[in-house]
């Protein structure tokens, strides 16, 4: 048996030939193969007593699986606007210098590989990177050039020498330069509790009064849709099945967002109780946290986590000696893609498949985790969760605006002199937000990341609550000197490539108002192009099949809204009527080139004007 | 005061069938009417091959594919009050866009040429010659729509649009009222 047979019959095994836990498999065979080829592909297919194709696209889903073979040590650089204003460019230019490679290739002795990645939630010490699993921050040209002379020594990046970062960055488990840089601490999660009051609480209450006091609290969803959250428990509770499920969502792929990696980083405790309190209110047995591939440094951390609370009787069997509540939770990795955040695409991540959404209704609370109901929960949320049993849903509410009940979490960067993680209760406003975080002439915000809404100035005095502007966190600030549309720009190409392409609105949609809005950046486009771009868009928000396609066009249309002067500078409308935007010399350097002359209406010479169009009768 | 003239009409095919136009005659008798409420310029119909004089309303026939629609097209913009483009191949380039699918080939047009001209196995081209008279027009790097060439005033959908469609879109725009065309003529499945 050769080693790539192995290997892949390795990783097959160690998931018990399990058909459902396919994304480990093709995990592990990327990690120790650097790619999932056809044999591999095939291979797996055997194992698991499935069909090729079935292997194949789910492999060719996910970003971090490869068929051409990755480097040893694989770098991927966050392209991000955020990063892009913040120096990558010459980051990118110095590993490219080093490595002799271009972005997109594979050195030719395998070692290294060079590639883009879109936001690793590391914004705010932005530029970064991941070399392996392994995140670096705050680069400069300089620390490339230490970086790849070390990796060249001793070829591990789990041991460059960094300096971690504080709190648990710098715990053995973690040991990374990744830098919590918490700013303000709000009274609800980022201050020491005792640890697990709350499921303290909950042992003694029945399914029902746990509901009511999440129901009581106001909890809405942090993870940007803002559902309440005790009325997605109770339909959970209330839906008879044999099994029902816990998923925390820890994908935290909405660029800007970086809030959930220092809750994950430094309240994992907090979290998991709050999944133990979902379980015992609605009954599960089984929970899973969906963790980014992004950050799988934080894997042992979590695990560690996971089994120390297992000795404590605070997982397993008969928790906190409660006969008959049994639950347990599992680690899932992602592999890179932003659509997996969605619930129903977590799920069917989960389940082995391709991270495409699930058609609704049924809702994943119904009917999610193999059929059977599913309570997807943000980080925060259920961080929220354990704190509301702990104090009371009375409490609780005393923070924030009426149909914003306590404090957010808000992960700020961009143009602003301290940027990281702010707790703050709802009803905050934009500008307070700026002043704290020491933000330079701001011009425009993007309050929810791309798909939230890029605001102006003229807007800043708005509240961040679900009544008026909602975000999950991200708040991205951008100052005067920047270029709205390069932005738009980078964020339309953003969901053109994380788009899962099963809806042709937003497969196909996205693409034609990146194009359109290249055009308008260029200086080509006439008014009906700024039409067009309105026009699409609202078919695209109103006809996509799930919140990513919905939210897409977002980037455009809020900053069609908001910043309509950028885009009245750049359009022109021509007396003529002819589009500034088709230029026919271009159009005709092919022909020319495989005729072998020139044009009779174009060229001057063939023609005694200068150019036959202009003098064409007026 | 002048007598309010006839409305002038010019029409075009540039990269199309003539399906379009053929759709246009497709009106019978109303055909009858329509010279008494319009007097035609520029047009295949009468093979009057220049504007004599400025248009009310032109109508174009196909997208661009080579330089000689280019320069068809923005003549008509220059010597048109409203442009409108009927049928697909107008608005969307119709069949001959789908020569824009050979996209990934390093050498697209030449891609194009050699299967129209060379490869293809239903061709008799004995003398495995690319047609290239200097009176050929310059073929372009891709097929553009109407739109991307010229500011369109109205776009007529069908494959060809009906000859009821063309008709009550030319009695609006001669009455100088916008085309409210029913569902069932622009309704295409
Ligand atoms: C494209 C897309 C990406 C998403 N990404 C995330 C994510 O990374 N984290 C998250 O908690 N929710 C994400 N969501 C929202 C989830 O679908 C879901 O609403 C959320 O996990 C529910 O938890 P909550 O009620 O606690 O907010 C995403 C939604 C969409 C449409
Ligand atoms: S809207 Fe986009 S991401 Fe959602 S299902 Fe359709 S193609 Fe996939
Ligand atoms: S739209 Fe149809 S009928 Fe009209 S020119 Fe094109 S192919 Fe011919
Ligand atoms: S890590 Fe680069 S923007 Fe988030």
């Amino acid at each position: 048996m050769d080693d790539q047979t192995r290997i892949v019959n390795q990783a097959c095994q160690r998931v018990g030939n399990d058909r459902l836990r396919l994304m480990d498999i093709l995990l592990d065979v990327q990690r120790e193969l650097r790619c999932i080829d056809h044999r591999s592909i095939a291979q797996i297919a055997q194992q698991l007593n499935c069909a090729r194709i079935e292997v194949e696209e789910v492999a060719s889903f996910y970003s971090f699986f490869s068929s051409p073979r990755k480097g040893d040590i694989a770098i991927r650089l966050c392209d991000d606007i955020v990063d892009r204003f913040q120096g990558m460019p010459a980051i990118a230019r110095a590993f490219e210098q080093q490595l002799g490679i271009r972005m997109g290739e594979t050195s030719a002795d395998g070692t290294f590989s060079l590639d883009w990645t879109p936001c690793i939630g590391l914004s705010d010490q932005a530029p970064a990177a991941l070399i392996n699993d392994t995140p670096v921050t705050r680069l400069t040209p300089q620390r490339v050039v230490e970086i790849i002379a070390e990796l060249r020594h001793h070829g591990d990046p789990a041991k460059l020498n960094t300096a971690a970062g504080e709190g648990n960055n710098a715990h053995p488990q973690i040991a990374v330069e990744v830098h919590n840089q918490i700013r303000h601490r709000g009274a609800v999660l980022l201050n020491d509790a005792p640890a697990d009051a709350g499921l303290d609480v909950a042992l003694t209450l029945n399914s029902d009064a746990i509901l009511q006091r999440i129901e009581d609290s106001q909890l809405r969803g942090r993870g940007g849709a803002g559902f309440p959250t005790g009325r997605k428990w109770r339909t959970a509770a209330n839906t008879i099945a044999e099994q029902r499920y816990i998923f925390c969502n820890a994908d935290e792929g909405e660029p800007g967002t970086f809030k959930d990696r220092v809750l994950l980083t430094e309240h994992a405790e907090l979290m998991i109780e709050g999944m133990t309190i979902a379980a015992l209110a609605v009954g599960a047995a089984h929970g899973i946290i969906y963790l980014r591939g992004e950050y799988s440094y934080l894997k042992q951390h979590l695990e560690s986590v996971l089994s120390q609370r297992r000795q404590q009787h605070r997982l397993g069997c008969s928790i906190g000696g409660r006969p008959g509540f049994d639950f347990d939770i599992r680690l899932q990795l992602g592999a890179g893609a932003y659509m997996c955040g969605e619930e129903s695409a977590l799920i069917s991540s989960c389940e082995g498949q391709r991270g495409e959404p699930k058609t609704r209704p049924p809702f994943t609370a119904e009917r999610g985790y193999l059929g059977y109901p599913s309570v997807v929960d943000n980080v925060e949320t259920f961080c929220c969760a354990a704190r509301i049993l702990t104090r009371g849903a009375a409490w609780f509410r005393g923070f924030g605006t009426a149909a914003s009940a306590g404090t957010k979490l808000f992960s700020i960067c961009g143009d602003c002199d301290r940027p990281g993680i702010y707790e703050l209760p709802f009803g905050v406003t934009v500008d307070e937000l700026l002043i704290a975080a020491g933000a330079r002439d701001p011009a425009a915000v993007l309050v929810g990341g791309p798909s939230g809404e890029l605001i102006s100035q003229t807007a800043f005095e708005r509240r961040i609550c679900f009544e008026d502007l909602s975000t999950a966190g991200a708040v991205v600030v951008f100052n005067d000197r920047r270029n709205i549309l390069e932005i738009v720009e980078y964020y339309m190409a953003f969901f053109v490539e994380e788009s899962c392409g099963y809806c042709t609105p937003c497969r196909v949609g996205n693409v034609f108002l990146h194009e359109r809005i290249s055009k308008v950046r260029q200086g080509l486009a006439s008014p009906q192009d700024l039409a067009y771009l309105q026009e699409l868009g609202d078919t695209i928000a109103k006809t996509s099949r799930c919140g990513l396609g919905q939210t897409s066009p977002n980037p455009i249309l809020s900053s069609l809204q908001n910043f309509p002067l950028v885009y009245s500078a750049l359009v022109k409308e021509r007396d003529d009527g002819w589009q500034a935007g088709f230029d026919i010399q271009r159009a005709l350097e092919e022909s020319r080139r495989l005729a072998k002359r020139r044009s009779f209406i174009y060229d001057p010479s063939y023609s005694d004007s200068t150019n036959s169009d202009k003098e064409a009768p007026a | 005061m002048a007598e309010q003239h006839k409305k002038r009409i010019a029409t075009a095919s540039l990269a199309g069938c003539f399906g379009c136009h053929m759709s246009l005659l497709d009106i019978d008798e109303r055909i009858l009417d329509l010279i008494e409420l319009v007097e035609f310029d520029r047009s295949p119909l009468n093979d009057l091959k220049r504007f004599t004089r400025r248009c009310d309303i032109g109508l174009i026939e196909g997208g661009c594919c080579n330089e000689e629609n280019v320069h068809t097209l923005r003549d008509f913009r220059s010597n048109c009050d409203v442009l409108v483009a009927i049928g697909q191949c107008a608005v969307m380039g119709g069949l001959p866009v789908m020569r824009n699918a050979i996209m990934h080939s390093d050498d697209p047009l030449k891609e194009c040429f050699d299967e129209a001209y060379i490869d293809s196995p239903y061709l008799y081209n004995p003398s495995h010659q690319i047609p290239n008279d200097p009176a050929l027009p310059l073929i372009l790097d891709k097929v553009y729509t109407c739109v991307d060439v010229v500011r369109v005033d109205y776009q007529i959908p069908g494959c060809p649009p009906s000859g009821d469609t063309l008709w009550q879109t030319l009695v609006a725009l001669i009455n100088n009222r916008p085309a409210d065309l029913p569902y069932e003529l622009i309704k295409y499945d």
